[in-house]
């Protein structure tokens, strides 16, 4: 089969590689249909998380057809059109049982800090990703879900993480109506957040970005108020001033590791990766949210330590909540709000790449080429 | 205002925004979210019909965690270690646990070995690594690489330029080493000869 691999920083060809085979007799191999490049995937693309190997093929966001099962799998058979969540998740240990999906305990031998997540470095288990003509899908009992008859394959394949970590990220700001949300980043998390804010009662939403582009997105698809950092001389005084110097009620990151906005931080994440991540956003939001206000990071980091601003965090008496998404909890309502048009994740593609051309894809989405916001991939079996 | 008791109204009222978003407030419920609460019990929700999952082959000596208790039933199987990036790595498990910066300094360090000896294996097959088509940089010429960099206000533009160092500076030291190996087995063969 044809397969995305990984070559070493800023590296990604298309290999041929043996297609996966059913090595747990609750796996299901499933033919990719459709698939993403995700913001996170750059974090590896750029060297940045320990134990990426080469040869690995990435990709935690696809949707496709079941071509073969395990012996268990009662709930799946060849020919089932699935959306795959990006978590690998067993179902039933101590973290799955209480519904925390994305920190299941049994699926990934290489750390115990984070859960499976498809073809994201041995750090997140070692699992090959969907950036290919097939995949390996664990607990398919558990994991994939039928795509709905009336639902299209571009909304389906941004619902297996993009759209529910940014639902995701609006609820860990705990927001209550009439609450001022700020979102840092205009990514397609950060446009799904904004946008989920909404839903939940936000009284204002403000997202800020580099990107004009980006922010003239989230005008247009999120209803929000934006600014330009690289016009003010410091965001987080602009931002107590558009809030009567009380800050906002809730900031969510959607950034994460790689942030601009702080050369001396970029270069020391991206670039020499001695942090885990840049923490830019995650201390402007520190900084501009008030005092007993909420922080939710949706934004990834490494492992890694990084120079957040710990101590402001503490003295503002801010409540920090973040978690990798637990992607099929989100599912069944945001079907709803799919289904009855307060959400269509698909309005943010802007790029569809061919499989054979993933290396231009994934440099058009890291230097922020032509305008990209989300590019797809479309395999050839497709 | 804020200097005082009460809220400034710094947000528009629900009415208009209800008027104004499609589906604005219809998660308004804080405890009707799907993640709320984020710990919730209920073993049966997931569709595992198993307490502990089967257990998947040991095909090779799976590195693992030393915070874990055992390998997990289930786990990746891309990429086994192998090499030089594979001893660095197999240490790193085995010695420091994942509260050690050692623990991801060396898996770093393994990655970007790993990255020199793969480089230098593909020579040896009928395809070896092309940092041009590799980076996908020829993209440039058809995506609007000036007007997407310049005349708009992006924070990025100041590190970019590193971005090509990053990537040819092993290639070109690299070179430099083999230009330099090369010359000083040659001065050696010469003096022998010469000497001979």
């Amino acid at each position: 089969m044809r397969a995305m691999v990984y070559r070493g920083p800023y590296k990604v060809r298309v290999e041929e590689k043996d297609v996966p085979r059913v090595e747990h007799p609750n796996d299901a191999i499933v033919r990719v249909t459709r698939a993403a490049i995700c913001g996170s995937d750059l974090h590896l693309y750029h060297g940045m998380m320990p134990d990426t190997r080469v040869g690995m093929t990435f990709g935690h966001e696809f949707i496709g057809v079941v071509e073969s099962v395990g012996p268990s799998v009662q709930s799946l058979g060849p020919g089932d059109r699935v959306m795959v969540p990006f978590n690998v998740f067993c179902g039933s240990c101590f973290f799955c049982a209480r519904g925390m999906y994305s920190n299941c305990h049994n699926v990934n031998p290489n750390a115990t800090a984070v859960g499976g997540i498809y073809g994201y470095s041995h750090t997140c288990g070692g699992y090959d990703g969907g950036q290919s003509e097939f995949v390996r899908v664990p607990f398919a009992d558990v994991g994939p879900s039928l795509i709905p008859e009336w639902m299209d394959d571009d909304d389906a394949v941004l619902l297996t993480d993009a759209l529910a970590t940014g639902y995701f990220g609006a609820q860990l700001g705990d927001i209550v109506e009439g609450d001022v949300v700020v979102v840092f980043g205009a990514g397609p998390v950060g446009l799904f957040a904004a946008k989920s804010a909404w839903l939940m009662g936000a009284g204002r939403v403000i997202v800020i970005d580099h990107l004009e582009y980006r922010l003239e997105k989230a005008r247009t698809f999120a209803h929000a108020e934006t600014y330009n950092f690289t016009e003010y001389d410091d965001i987080v005084v602009h931002m107590k001033k558009i809030t009567e110097h009380l800050g906002a009620d809730v900031a969510i990151d959607a950034v994460g590791a790689e942030a601009d906005g702080n050369l001396l931080q970029h270069l020391t994440s991206a670039k020499l990766k001695m942090q885990g991540g840049s923490p830019v956003a995650l201390n402007w939001a520190i900084d501009s949210v008030r005092k007993g206000g909420t922080i939710s990071v949706m934004g990834a980091y490494g492992p890694m330590f990084s120079a957040v601003k710990f101590g402001d965090a503490f003295n503002k008496g801010l409540t920090l909540n973040m978690n990798q998404c637990p992607v099929k909890r989100q599912w069944p309502r945001l079907f709803e709000h799919v289904r009855n048009g307060y959400l269509k994740p698909s309005d943010i593609v802007t790029h569809r790449i061919p499989l054979e051309h993933i290396a231009e894809g994934y440099h058009i989405f890291s230097s922020k080429l032509d305008g990209c916001i989300k590019p797809l991939v479309v395999p050839n079996a497709a | 205002m804020t200097y005082t008791p009460e809220k400034p109204s710094i947000a528009e009222a629900s009415d208009r925004l209800r008027e104004r978003i499609p589906g604005w407030g219809v998660d308004l419920d804080p405890s009707d979210r799907p993640s709320v609460p984020r710990m919730q019990f209920d073993p049966s929700l997931s569709g595992a019909h198993w307490e502990f999952p089967e257990r998947q082959p040991e095909l090779w000596p799976r590195e693992r965690s030393l915070e874990h208790k055992f390998l997990t039933p289930v786990f990746g199987t891309s990429c086994p270690p192998r090499g030089v990036s594979g001893v660095l790595r197999r240490h790193a498990y085995k010695r420091y646990s994942e509260a050690r910066a050692a623990h991801w300094l060396l898996l770093l360090v393994a990655d970007r070995v790993d990255a020199l000896e793969s480089h230098v294996r593909s020579f040896a097959t009928l395809r070896p690594d092309n940092p041009i088509t590799e980076t996908g940089v020829l993209s440039e010429f058809s995506h609007h690489p000036v007007s997407s960099r310049y005349g708009v206000k992006r924070a990025d533009l100041v590190h970019q330029p590193l971005d090509p160092i990053i990537v040819l500076a092993p290639w070109v030291a690299a070179g430099f080493a083999t230009y330099r190996s090369f010359k000083l087995f040659r001065r050696a063969v010469t003096k022998r000869s010469a000497q001979a």
